[in-house]
């Protein structure tokens, strides 16, 4: 038990500063997507939900687990598909339609 | 026998952890950020798959019928949902990731009564309140910026004082509870205590604070998620859960710089609603423009820079105002949004309403890239904004916004404010920018003074024709 909170503490401390390093060089300009796609990431409670949800421990782990499989699956469906969407509306400036571009 | 499986899950797991590094890494650019989605989405179908293989799974009933609705909710949100509506929509995801986690915690929590150590009490404790205050505030987030909600902080005396009793209360329920694991009588109190906490935290924040809060809340539901995994033993949670976490909070940490204030004093300030309201002020003249002269300043400019802000987004007049840019860079002059990183509702608000429009990410700019252009701006456009362009901030020590960093509008040779009325902004304070010899105000709704400039800017003589 000791060896696997250690672990775990391992894993937090190093992907926290993993994020840190990382998210540090995401720009302005794509904060909003940033947020978006970590809130689809975060839908990873999800692998939490369905082992309860499927684990037949009784009606309470399967009622609550299942209420979290649904919410976490509106995050990670509705999650990647949005930022997908907000980054296809990034675009270069083009020559031939604004003509300026300097 | 069962060994490969062992194996195979393992290596899901790895992979998913380096599709969640990569995503966020190639986040860093435009031109990569797509490719980002993609890896996520590799990552979350490989976390998956693995939870499947796990043997504990025996019935995938109940799960298919959940995950079925739940998906087909959340194509519904992200294929219908109005661009303009992504605050709100961001806001009510941090409900929905932080009630998964707070509801799993608390089966665990349940299931568990009497054999769980110290530890995993203590972290399942610490993840419900922090869940469950998730929850609720979000949704009160999301109330404020759907207008279901009053925008503006909702303050009163002794509101510190409350909101700190029940936090500790909060906090000695999950002391008793890692304590004594088995008084699992106390959960619904705590339940009851991290949503009463999460309204009273968010009630309080005022609508320009909100980048801030909406930050902060998906940082929460991160460390949740995170939470989660330590009390499962599930270390693909515990990643991604800290990467989520760490992202809130360093968002919430450049909004905070960006205002040049503290998080304690966002949280506990209450800024929306300081006695700083000037009120009806003494009366000062402004110079009043109109939409054709404006373009007549237009006409000879070499440089535009357009200065948006939450005005711009609740008028909904990013098309407009993308029509007259594009239609001044056809007569060759050179255009530019200059965007504070706190305009707007969430940060960077303003880069994704505008993106939509049409307009192209190069002409988007950060603060620290564009403030070096103003000195050789020719007309400098604010539409919406307000408190970002005071320059009070730079040296008024009195001022309530002295030291925030602020697009340098007044170095423009000409500036002209878009605004309903001379109302003072969030911060309530009068912005002085309004008063200087070169700035012009150009009063109406956002929209349709963006509509009548290009109605005005047409009209004009093409240069390349005369040049011709």
């Amino acid at each position: 038990m000791t060896k696997q909170i250690e672990f775990g503490l391992w894993i937090f401390m190093l992907a926290t500063f993993i994020g840190f390093e990382v998210i540090r060089r995401v720009p302005p300009l794509l904060h909003t997507p940033l947020m978006s796609l970590t809130n689809a990431i975060s839908g990873i409670s999800l692998v939490g939900s369905i082992i309860l949800a499927g684990a037949g421990r009784g009606t309470m782990a399967t009622i609550l687990g299942a209420t979290a499989v649904c919410a976490s699956s509106i995050n990670v469906v509705g999650g990647f598909m949005i930022t997908d969407r907000m980054l296809k509306s990034f675009k270069r400036g083009s020559r031939t339609a604004g003509g300026e571009t300097r | 026998m069962t060994e490969w499986k062992d194996w195979l899950i393992i290596a899901l797991y790895l992979g998913a952890s380096a599709g969640f590094i990569l995503s966020l890494k190639w986040l860093s650019h435009p031109t990569t950020a797509r490719r980002g989605v993609r890896a996520g989405e590799l990552g979350m179908a490989a976390a998956i798959l693995g939870t499947l293989l796990q043997g504990d799974i025996v019935d995938f009933r109940w799960i298919l019928i959940a995950a079925f609705i739940g998906s087909a909710i959340g194509a519904a949100l992200a294929i219908f949902m109005p661009m303009t509506a992504m605050p709100q929509r961001i806001a009510v995801s941090h409900a929905f990731g932080a009630l998964a986690a707070a509801l799993v915690g608390t089966a665990e929590f349940l299931l568990g009564r009497g054999d769980l150590d110290t530890f995993t009490a203590g972290v399942l404790g610490l993840e419900m309140l922090l869940g469950y205050l998730t929850v609720t505030g979000s949704l009160i987030a999301f109330g404020k910026l759907q207008g279901i909600v009053r925008d503006r902080a909702w303050v009163f005396r002794g509101q510190n004082l409350m909101n700190l009793a029940v936090l500790a209360v909060g906090v000695a329920l999950v002391v008793a509870l890692t304590l004594s694991p088995s008084s699992t009588q106390l959960i619904p109190p705590l339940i009851v205590v991290g949503l009463t906490f999460g309204v009273l935290f968010v009630i309080r924040i005022g609508g320009a604070d909100m980048p801030t809060v909406i930050s902060l809340l998906n940082s929460f539901a991160g460390l949740s998620g995170a939470a989660l995994g330590f009390a499962i033993g599930n270390p693909i949670l515990i990643l991604a859960g800290a990467l989520d976490g760490s992202s809130g909070f360093l968002l919430s940490v450049f909004m905070c710089r960006a205002m040049n204030r503290s998080m304690v004093n966002v949280v506990f300030g209450g800024f929306g609603a300081s006695a700083h309201t000037a009120g009806e002020a003494e009366e000062r003249p402004v110079r009043v423009t109109s939409a054709e002269e404006v373009a007549m300043l237009l006409d000879t400019a070499g440089l535009v820079i357009v200065v948006p802000g939450y005005g711009m987004a609740a008028a909904q007049a990013q098309h407009k105002v993308r029509e007259l840019t594009e239609l001044l860079g056809r007569r060759g002059t050179e255009v530019k949004f200059a965007i504070h990183p706190v305009a707007g509702r969430m940060p960077g608000h303003m880069n994704v309403l505008l993106a939509e429009a049409n307009v192209p990410y190069d002409q988007l700019c950060d603060l620290d890239d564009v403030n070096p252009d103003f000195p050789r701006c020719d007309v400098a456009i604010v539409i919406g904004a307000n408190d970002v362009v005071n320059p009070a901030a730079r040296h008024d020590t009195d001022s309530p916004i002295y030291g925030m960093p602020i697009l340098d509008v007044d170095k423009a040779r000409s500036v002209v404010v878009i605004k309903r009325s001379m109302r003072s902004g969030f911060s309530g304070i009068e912005n002085e920018l309004f008063y200087e010899p070169q700035t012009m105000m150009l009063f109406g709704d956002a929209q349709k003074a963006a509509g009548d400039l290009v109605h005005e800017v047409s009209k004009l003589p093409s240069p390349v024709l005369a040049a011709g």
